[in-house]
């Protein structure tokens, strides 16, 4: 199954009020049955992506197949074939899960006599059976979020959107989270197109990942492939403000950042004698020291020299959940 | 037919909405209560209609026309909410127009302004207007076009505003003042010139009689005139309602 291409975009661009450029120029493909992630902080142009790619905006320029159909030319064909779940709820509160279920499926024109087995199929494979007579008001962010997963997939999509599908989520409900999107690649050969800003959850999740900044896809493979491109191990170095200028001068080839130096080495136990002798020299104080085996953040760090900011939930959002706290 | 089908299920998620919140049913009946029997009674002995229908009587269709004015331009003002609810998005990315979507937004809000209008009527029977049964089978297709134009109106509101924000601003510069220019609860002939213009621009006002009319017969304006006045309001609200709909969101 493996192989075939599924998603494939050409110089997809989009510029908003025209000046901003949110997305520029970026091209891949996306094969059938993987999951593919985009990672990236907020702000890089992964909505934005996800939303030219089910046809929510129109691109600037350049274009996009999915499923074989064209995202500006047969939008609605697209629609029919991919399942989408939101990074703020788009679920209707005051609705049973059931009911919003069978709004969706109704909406995208599941036959009368599918429906209601498709509907307990999707609920079954979220879990959350014996609450489909519940009003959604009453689930937990955790469970909002699965029965959106859920409702992504009644109408039997070839592709999964699913854009920062555990945000806000605490750690334990992302590990379920997590478990749903790897069954449903399993079991299920849906292929997941997926934004997420935690580094963990691409190299947790995703076959591929497409690391994107300010709108550029500046690197795409593995997450294996990723970090090995860095040579090796991570040396941390944490010294004190004043002598981060001559830091930077006496490890060349380092990141500095937040008095934190990074330095990429082959083998980090052998060289870390090396790194303080040579830090002690040129006078520079380490406070401490750490050895760190790659992750995907070293790899966004090596190549933009910052960090990915960790995101908070959004303030529209947060201002949503207070509202529902007070039942309105 | 998926169009079709597409109508029905924004109307019907509308209708699951509106029955499961019964206590505001409940809630929205107590306004008119209040007008039919308080106002009613206590303004009786101050107004001269100079015709013979008591006060009551006469403020029956504006308090109906003021239910259903309501109801119909609060379901408009909620394509508002469902965009901060985030449902908006999910029916927008179906792969279904956006003419289905509003059509089925505006059945809905006609058909609770429909029940809700059925639901004072009732009540006014009860407080002792006389209704005769003619009227009760033409009033219904009436609150439906009346309704339907209102709630062009707030679709049209909802989708310049981009918040929950402005809605204040609306309800107290748009909603009461067309209610209070309206007619509704005292006959416009006996207002001054000056008011009695802005009267006759307030498309309320057309509703207001066209519903007086039926229901006791009297009227300040022709009646053909006022439907003919109302059919074109409800036509011109639902298509600017549908192309801002479609153009903003």
């Amino acid at each position: 199954m493996i192989g075939l291409t599924i998603i494939e975009v050409k110089n997809l661009t989009k510029i908003f009020n025209k000046e901003i450029i949110a997305v520029d120029n970026i091209s891949f493909k996306i094969k059938k049955g993987e999951i593919f992630g985009f990672l990236g902080p907020n702000g890089a142009g992964k909505t934005t992506t996800i939303n030219m790619l089910c046809t929510l905006i129109r691109p600037s320029s350049g274009g996009a197949t999915v499923c074989r159909y064209d995202i500006i030319k047969e939008p609605d064909k697209v629609r029919k074939c991919i399942g989408l779940v939101f990074q703020d709820t788009t679920l209707d509160d005051r609705l049973t899960a059931k009911e919003n279920l069978e709004l969706h499926a109704r909406l995208y024109g599941v036959q009368k006599s599918k429906r209601e087995k498709r509907i307990n199929e999707v609920l079954e494979l979220v879990e959350l059976k014996d609450r489909a007579n519940d009003v959604v008001k009453t689930f937990s962010g955790g469970m909002q979020r699965r029965l959106e997963i859920a409702r992504g997939l009644i109408h039997y999509p070839k592709v999964l959107f699913l854009d920062e599908p555990t945000l806000g989520l605490d750690p334990q409900t992302r590990k379920h989270v997590w478990e749903y999107i790897l069954n449903l690649k399993k079991e299920h050969e849906i292929t997941i197109m997926m934004t997420t800003h935690y580094m963990d959850e691409a190299d947790e999740l995703c076959d591929r990942v497409a690391i994107i900044d300010y709108g550029n896809i500046i690197a795409l493979d593995t997450p294996k492939n990723l970090k090995n491109s860095l040579k090796g191990d991570t040396i941390i170095l944490d010294i004190k403000d004043k002598d981060i200028e001559k830091a930077k001068k006496v490890f060349k080839n380092s990141k500095v950042f937040n008095s934190q130096v990074f330095l990429s080495v082959k083998n980090a136990g052998k060289e870390i004698k090396k790194v303080l002798e040579k830090a002690k020299r040129y006078g520079i104080e380490v406070i401490e020291a750490n050895i760190r085996k790659p992750t995907l953040n070293d790899v966004f760090l090596h190549l933009t020299g910052r960090e990915i900011r960790e995101e908070t939930v959004s303030l529209k959002e947060e201002l949503k959940r207070r509202r529902r706290i007070r039942g309105h | 037919m998926s169009e079709l089908e597409a109508v029905y299920t924004v109307w019907l998620r509308e209708m699951i909405r509106y029955f499961r919140a019964k206590e505001r049913i409940i809630g929205s009946l107590a306004m008119p209560i209040f007008w039919l029997l308080i106002f009613g009674s206590s303004m009786r002995t101050s107004v001269s209609l100079g015709i013979n229908l008591d006060y009551t009587s006469f403020i029956a269709p504006g308090v109906i026309a003021m239910t259903i004015m309501f109801t119909s331009m609060f379901s408009g003002i909620s394509v508002i909410w469902d965009k901060e609810l985030g449902f908006m998005k999910e029916m927008l990315v179906a792969p279904v127009s956006r003419i289905s979507i509003v059509t089925g937004k505006s059945l809905g809000g006609a058909t609770t302004a429909l029940i809700q209008g059925i639901l004072v009527l009732s009540l006014s029977f009860i407080l002792g207007v006389r209704i005769n049964m003619i009227s009760l089978l033409i009033i219904i297709p009436i609150i439906i076009l009346i309704a339907l134009g209102l709630v062009g109106i707030g679709v049209a509101i909802a989708s310049l505003l981009e918040s929950m924000e402005g809605f204040q601003l609306i309800m107290n510069f748009i909603i009461m003042p067309m209610f209070f220019l309206s007619g509704a609860l005292f006959p416009i002939n006996n207002l001054p010139d000056w008011l009695k213009v802005i009267s006759y621009i307030d498309p309320v006002t057309y509703d207001v009689e066209l519903l007086r009319y039926v229901m006791t017969g009297f009227s300040n304006i022709n009646v053909m005139l006022s439907f003919i006045i109302v059919l074109g309001f409800t036509c011109s609200t639902l298509l600017i309602g549908a192309y801002l709909f479609n153009k903003r969101s």
